[in-house]
C-alpha cells in the first residue's frame, strides 16, 4: 500500500523525472467520474471534508453560473517506493464530433488509463480514442471499472481488452471507483508504467494548447503542456500559429482548485490566463512561446477547427432574430469551433447557417440556444460539404443547397467517412442491411470476442448526419455504438430535389441527395406536406423536382366548405371566439406565394420522424 | 344551446344593467325585441346534441316538469323588473321563441301558459310570431289546438332525416312516418310550419339525403332549416367516431349535400334568407331566427339560455337545479356576460349580415363608429371586386345604387359555404 505524498512537489520547480501525464480514456457511464472521486481523496487534494461526488463536474455546473473555471487538468501528489511524484490527469472529451480536441489531450499525455465497464464492455467510441492513442505511442493501463456490480463479468472484458491490446488478461487492473476498491494499486501502476515527460528544460519555451475555455470572469482560460522550455507569471507570450502576443497575467494549474504558480516547467500541466475575451484567439493544437526568446518550431499537429456539417437555424418568431445573433456569439467565445454567417429564407424568414463539427455538436448548440436563451429554433436538414464542378470546369463549394449551380454538372465529390461499429453478433445482418441502404462499402469486420463484433464501413458523410444513429440504435436494440472519422472524398451522382408550392420553390426544403433517393424524397415530403398544410381556397399542387423534371406530385384539394351551420339559439359569442382563434391563426401563417402554411408545418415536415415531429409541432 | 358556455366576465347577483348598457337602451326602440324560451327536457338524449338538456323528469326543486313553468316565469318576472330598474323603454315582445330540448314534452296548456305571462309581462307587438319546437310523435290534434289558440303562430318540427338508418344514428326515436300526419295536424290548426333536417350524419349517403328533401318538398312546409351536422366533443357521437365506430363527418360531403339542397329547394320556389334557412317567401322566415343575424336585443329565458341586450351579451347558469335555486332566491340566474368592445362590435356585425340573404351593406359597415378604433380595416372596392371575381360574392349585389351607395356583399352559393373563409378576409 502507498502513502499518500507527505509533501507535494513545487510547480515550475519539479523534475520532469518525478512528473506523470495521463488522460482516462472512456465512454460516458463507465464511472470516469467517480474513479476521479477516489483519485483526489487518496491523493489528499480534496479534504475530506470538502469531498462530494462527482467532484470535478461539479466544477463544470458552477463555472457555467460564472464562479470558478472547469478543471481540464489536475495536478496531484503521489508516493512510491519512496519517492514523491507529480500527476496531471488531463481532461478528454468523449465524442466523436470532437477528436481534434481529443487528439490535442492526448498528445498532452505520455499514458493512458483505459477504463471499461466490467458489466459493458468496450463501446466504439472508446475504441477510437484508444486507437488513436496507441497511434500518439502512449503506454496504455487497462482497467476494468465497477467490479462491485452483481452483472460485472470481469473475465470476460479483460480477455476483450486483452486482445485489443495485445496484453495478457491478467494485467488488466479491476478496479472500483465506488468502493475505491483497486485505485491505490492503479495510482502505483501510473508510477511504474508511463515514461516521464521528454523534453528540453534549456531550450525555448514551447507549450501545447490542448484546451481553451472562457470564463465570464477571467475571459479565457487556456491549458497547456509545457514540452519545453518553461513559462514564467508576467512574461510575454506569443502564438505562434498567428504571431499574436499576450501578457500572462496568471499561470498556475489546478489542484483542483486553480492555484497560481511562478511559472510551469518543462513537462508540466497546467493554465495560463491573458485576459483575451474569445477562444478563438487561444486556440487549440497551437504552439505558446515567450517572446523574448521565440523557438522557432511550431508543435506537430496543429489544425484549424473544419466544420463538417451545416445546418440553417431560425428563430421561430421572427423578432427573436437579434437574440440568436447575440446567443451564437456568446458561444463562439466558448466554442472555436461554431461558425455562422446570417441566411435569409423565403420559407423560415431570417437566420445563420452554421457550421458544425458533427451532429452531436449541432445538437448540443441547439439545445444550448434553446434552453440558455430561451429560444424556439427551427434547424433545416444537416448538409455536409460538396464541391461541385459545373459544364465550364468551376467548382463550387456547397454547404447549402441553395448554393448548387444551375445547369448542367461535371462532377460532384462528397464527403466520406470510416464507420466502425460495435454490435453483439446476433445485429450484424441488421447493421449491414443499414449500412448498404446507406451507400456504406464494409470494409473489414473483427470479433472483440465471441459475442462482440467490430465492423468497418466507408460511408458518405451525407448518409449519416441524419438519422443514422437513430436508425443504427432502434435496429439493435440500442446496443450498437458508432465512431467516425472524416477520411477524404469521392464523386458520386447526387441531385438537388426542390420542394414546390404552387409552382413555387419552398428554399427551406431543398435538399441535396444521391439520384437513387431522389424520388422517395420528394415523395415522402410531398405525402407530408399534404398532411401539414390546410386546405385552401384553391387547389395546391405539391410537386418534387430535380431541376426542371418533376418526379413526385400531390395535390391538396381546395376547401369546399368553412361555415358552421349554426349559431345555437343566440350563442354568438361562441361563433364569434371561434372566428377570433382563426383570425390569430392566420398571423402565425407564413406566405409561400399565395399559400398558407402555419408555421407547424414548417417544423413538422423538417423533423426526421412522426412522432419526433408532433412533439415539435406542439412546442 | 350548447353545452359549454362561453368565457366571459361574471353576471352581478341582482343581474342589474350596466351604464353603458342602459345609455344606449333608449336609443334602440325602435328595433325588435324578442324572447327565447328554453326547455332542457328530452325524452332520450340524441348522441350527437351538446344542447343543454336533461332526460331526467325531476331535475330538483324548481327544476321539474311540473314544477319548471314556474321558475320560468319567475325568469320573466326578473327580467321585467330588471329592464324597469334600468330605466328602459317598454318594448313589446316581436318575436317568441320556444326551443330546447323538447318544448313539447310539457303540456301544450304550460307552454301557453308561459306565453300568457310573457304577454302580460311585456305585450306581444300585433303580428308578432311565436314559435315552438316540437317533436313529430308528440304533436296531436288537440295539442295543435291549444298552441294556436294561445297565439302560437309557427311549428318547427324537429324531423332531421326521413331515412331510418340516418335517425338511427341520431338517435332519433321518433318514427319518420309521423312527420306528415304532425305536419297536416299543424297545418289544420293554421299554424306555420317549418321541417328542420340535419344532413352530413354518419353513413348518411347523398341518395339518402336527396331522399329526406324530396320527402320534406312532397310535404311543402312554409320554411325549412338545413344543418349540417357538427360534432361536438363530449357528445356520444364524437367518442363513437373517436373508436371508429363510426366514420367522421366529411366537408366535401357535406358541402355536395348543401348543394343539393339548394338546388331541390330553389327548384321548388324555396329561396335562402340565412346560410341555413330556407323559406317559401318573406312572410314565412323565421324572424325570431333573422333577429339574431341583425343586431336585435332579446332575452334568453331557461338554463343556460343566451341574451343580448344593446353590446351585452350573458349566458344562464347550465343547471335546471342551480338555474331555479337562483331564481327563488331572488338572484339572476345570469352566469357570465361580456361587454362587446369596438373588435367584437365589427366582427359580429361583419360575420352577422354576411350570413343573410340582404348581406353586408358596405357603406353602413365602412361607417361604423367602431372600426376606426378597431383592429379592422375598412372594406375597398377592389377586395369586392376580388371575391367577387372568386366567385364568392354576388356581383349585382356589389354594384353600388341609390339605396346601398357602396353596394353590398353578398354571399353567392359557393361564397355561403366559405362564409368563414370570407369573413376573415373582409376583416383584413
Amino acid at each position: 500500500m502507498s502513502p499518500k505524498a507527505s509533501t507535494a512537489l513545487v510547480p515550475a520547480a519539479t523534475d520532469p523525472s518525478a512528473i506523470r501525464n495521463f488522460c482516462i480514456i472512456a465512454h460516458i457511464d463507465h464511472g470516469k467520474s467517480t474513479l476521479a472521486d477516489r483519485m483526489l481523496q487518496l491523493t489528499g487534494v480534496v479534504e475530506p471534508r470538502r469531498m462530494k461526488d462527482q467532484y470535478l463536474d461539479r466544477m463544470d455546473i458552477e463555472r457555467e453560473r460564472g464562479i470558478t473555471i472547469k478543471s481540464q487538468a489536475v495536478r496531484m501528489p503521489w508516493e512510491f517506493a519512496g519517492e514523491t511524484f507529480a500527476f496531471h490527469m488531463i481532461d478528454t472529451p468523449g465524442h466523436v464530433d470532437f477528436s481534434y480536441e481529443v487528439s490535442r489531450s492526448l498528445a498532452a499525455c505520455e499514458g493512458a488509463l483505459l477504463l471499461v465497464d466490467a458489466a459493458q464492455g468496450i463501446e466504439a467510441q472508446t475504441l477510437a480514442n484508444l486507437y488513436l492513442a496507441m497511434e500518439h505511442d502512449l503506454a496504455i493501463i487497462p482497467v476494468l471499472n465497477k467490479i462491485d456490480l452483481p452483472a460485472a463479468m470481469p473475465d470476460k472484458y479483460a480477455e476483450e481488452l486483452a486482445h485489443l491490446i495485445g496484453c495478457e488478461p491478467g494485467d488488466v487492473l479491476r478496479v472500483s471507483g465506488k468502493t475505491g476498491e483497486g485505485v491505490e494499486e492503479l495510482l502505483d501502476r501510473i508510477v511504474a508504467e508511463i515514461p516521464p515527460p521528454e523534453g528540453d528544460a534549456e531550450a525555448p519555451a514551447r507549450a501545447m494548447i490542448f484546451d481553451s475555455v472562457y470564463d465570464t470572469y477571467r475571459g479565457v482560460v487556456t491549458f497547456v503542456r509545457v514540452v519545453d522550455g518553461r513559462l514564467s507569471h508576467r512574461e510575454k507570450i506569443q502564438m505562434m500559429s498567428t504571431g499574436a502576443t499576450h501578457e500572462l497575467l496568471e499561470i498556475g494549474v489546478s489542484s483542483p482548485e486553480p492555484e497560481a504558480t511562478k511559472g510551469l516547467s518543462v513537462g508540466e500541466v497546467g493554465y495560463l490566463i491573458t485576459g483575451v475575451k474569445d477562444v478563438r484567439q487561444s486556440k487549440v493544437g497551437d504552439t505558446v512561446t515567450s517572446q523574448s526568446r521565440p523557438a522557432e518550431q511550431i508543435i506537430g499537429g496543429y489544425e484549424e477547427p473544419r466544420p463538417m456539417v451545416f445546418s440553417g437555424l431560425f428563430p421561430i418568431d421572427g423578432s427573436d432574430f437579434p437574440v440568436l445573433r447575440e446567443a451564437l456569439e456568446k458561444l463562439q467565445l466558448n466554442d472555436a469551433a461554431l461558425n455562422f454567417e446570417p441566411e435569409t429564407s423565403t420559407a423560415l424568414g431570417f437566420g445563420f447557417r452554421v457550421g458544425f463539427l458533427g451532429l452531436l455538436h449541432l445538437e448540443i448548440t441547439r439545445e444550448r440556444l434553446e434552453q440558455e436563451y430561451n429560444l424556439d429554433l427551427i434547424s433545416t436538414a444537416p448538409n455536409v460539404i460538396y464541391h461541385v464542378t459545373d459544364e465550364s470546369g468551376v467548382t463550387h463549394e456547397v454547404t447549402n443547397p441553395s448554393e448548387f449551380p444551375e445547369g448542367k454538372i461535371a462532377e460532384i465529390r462528397e464527403p466520406v467517412v470510416d464507420a466502425t461499429i460495435i454490435v453483439p453478433a446476433e445485429f450484424i445482418g441488421a447493421v449491414m442491411e443499414l449500412c448498404q441502404s446507406r451507400r456504406g462499402t464494409m470494409d473489414g469486420m473483427d470479433y472483440l470476442s465471441e459475442e462482440r463484433v467490430e465492423i468497418r464501413y466507408t460511408m458518405p458523410l451525407a448518409e449519416i448526419v441524419f438519422d443514422f444513429f437513430d436508425q443504427l440504435k432502434s435496429r439493435t436494440k440500442g446496443y450498437a455504438s458508432l465512431n467516425w472519422q472524416g477520411t477524404g472524398e469521392q464523386t458520386a451522382d447526387l441531385v438537388k430535389v426542390d420542394i414546390l408550392l404552387q409552382g413555387d420553390k419552398v428554399d427551406a426544403f431543398s435538399a441535396i441527395t444521391h439520384r437513387d433517393h431522389a424520388y422517395s424524397y420528394g415523395v415522402k415530403m410531398a405525402t407530408k406536406l399534404k398532411e401539414l398544410i390546410p386546405r385552401q381556397q384553391f387547389e395546391v399542387p405539391i410537386q418534387a423536382a430535380i431541376g426542371s423534371r418533376i418526379i413526385a406530385r400531390e395535390n391538396i384539394r381546395a376547401i369546399r366548405k368553412d361555415v358552421l351551420s349554426k349559431c345555437y339559439g343566440g350563442d354568438i359569442s361562441r361563433k364569434r371566439k371561434l372566428l377570433e382563434k382563426q383570425k390569430e391563426g392566420k398571423k402565425r401563417m407564413k406566405m409561400v406565394g399565395t399559400v398558407e402554411v402555419p408555421q407547424e408545418a414548417f417544423i413538422a415536415a423538417l423533423s426526421s420522424e412522426e412522432g419526433n415531429a408532433k412533439d415539435k409541432a406542439k412546442k | 344551446m350548447p353545452s359549454v358556455l362561453p368565457p366571459g366576465d361574471p353576471m352581478p347577483a341582482d343581474g342589474s344593467l350596466p351604464e353603458a348598457v342602459r345609455a344606449d337602451l333608449a336609443s334602440r326602440t325602435d328595433r325588435p325585441f324578442g324572447l327565447y324560451v328554453h326547455i332542457p327536457f328530452c325524452q332520450v338524449r340524441c348522441g350527437y346534441c351538446d344542447f343543454n338538456t336533461y332526460t331526467a323528469e325531476d331535475l330538483g326543486p324548481g327544476a321539474s316538469r311540473q314544477s319548471y313553468p314556474d321558475t320560468l316565469i319567475r325568469e320573466l318576472e326578473f327580467a321585467a323588473e330588471t329592464l324597469q330598474a334600468a330605466g328602459a323603454p317598454q318594448r313589446q315582445l316581436d318575436t317568441v321563441f320556444f326551443g330546447g330540448g323538447t318544448p313539447t314534452l310539457l303540456p301544450a296548456e304550460e307552454l301557453a301558459r308561459i306565453l300568457a305571462a310573457a304577454r302580460e309581462l311585456f305585450g306581444l307587438t300585433p303580428g308578432a310570431e311565436v314559435t315552438t319546437e316540437a317533436n313529430p310523435d308528440t304533436m296531436t290534434e288537440a295539442s295543435a289546438g291549444v298552441l294556436a289558440e294561445a297565439g302560437f303562430t309557427r311549428v318547427s318540427l324537429g324531423m332531421q332525416s326521413a331515412v331510418p338508418h340516418v335517425l338511427a344514428t341520431l338517435d332519433r326515436t321518433h318514427n319518420p312516418e309521423n312527420v306528415p300526419a304532425a305536419h297536416q295536424t299543424l297545418r289544420s290548426a293554421g299554424l306555420q310550419t317549418s321541417l328542420d333536417l340535419i344532413y352530413g350524419t354518419p353513413g348518411e349517403s347523398l341518395g339518402d339525403w336527396e331522399h329526406s328533401l324530396r320527402s320534406v318538398l312532397q310535404l311543402r312546409p312554409d320554411h325549412v332549416s338545413a344543418y349540417s351536422l357538427i360534432v361536438e366533443e363530449g357528445t356520444a357521437l364524437s367518442a363513437q367516431i373517436r373508436r371508429g365506430v363510426l366514420e367522421d363527418i366529411d366537408a366535401d360531403d357535406q358541402a355536395d349535400k348543401y348543394l343539393l339542397a339548394d338546388e331541390l329547394l330553389t327548384a321548388a320556389g324555396y329561396a335562402w334568407y340565412e346560410v341555413s334557412n330556407f323559406s317559401t317567401g318573406e312572410e314565412t322566415r323565421s324572424r325570431h331566427n333573422l333577429h339574431y343575424w341583425q343586431d336585435t336585443d332579446w332575452w334568453g329565458a331557461g338554463p343556460g339560455a343566451h341574451s343580448h341586450l344593446a353590446g351585452m351579451r350573458w349566458w344562464n347558469v347550465k343547471h335546471p337545479a342551480a338555474y331555479a335555486q337562483r331564481l327563488h332566491a331572488g338572484a339572476s340566474p345570469g352566469h357570465g356576460r361580456e361587454i362587446l368592445d369596438d373588435d367584437a362590435k365589427v366582427l359580429e356585425h361583419l360575420m352577422l349580415r354576411l350570413r343573410i340573404a340582404e348581406g353586408l351593406e358596405i357603406a353602413e359597415y365602412n361607417a361604423l363608429p367602431q372600426l376606426g378604433p378597431s383592429a379592422a380595416e375598412p372594406i375597398s372596392d377592389r377586395l369586392i371586386a376580388e371575391l367577387v371575381k372568386e366567385g364568392l360574392l354576388e356581383e349585382e349585389a356589389a354594384q353600388p345604387s341609390a339605396a346601398h351607395p357602396a353596394g353590398r356583399a353578398v354571399l353567392t352559393l359557393q361564397g355561403r359555404l366559405l362564409a368563414d373563409a370570407v369573413t376573415r378576409r373582409l376583416l383584413g
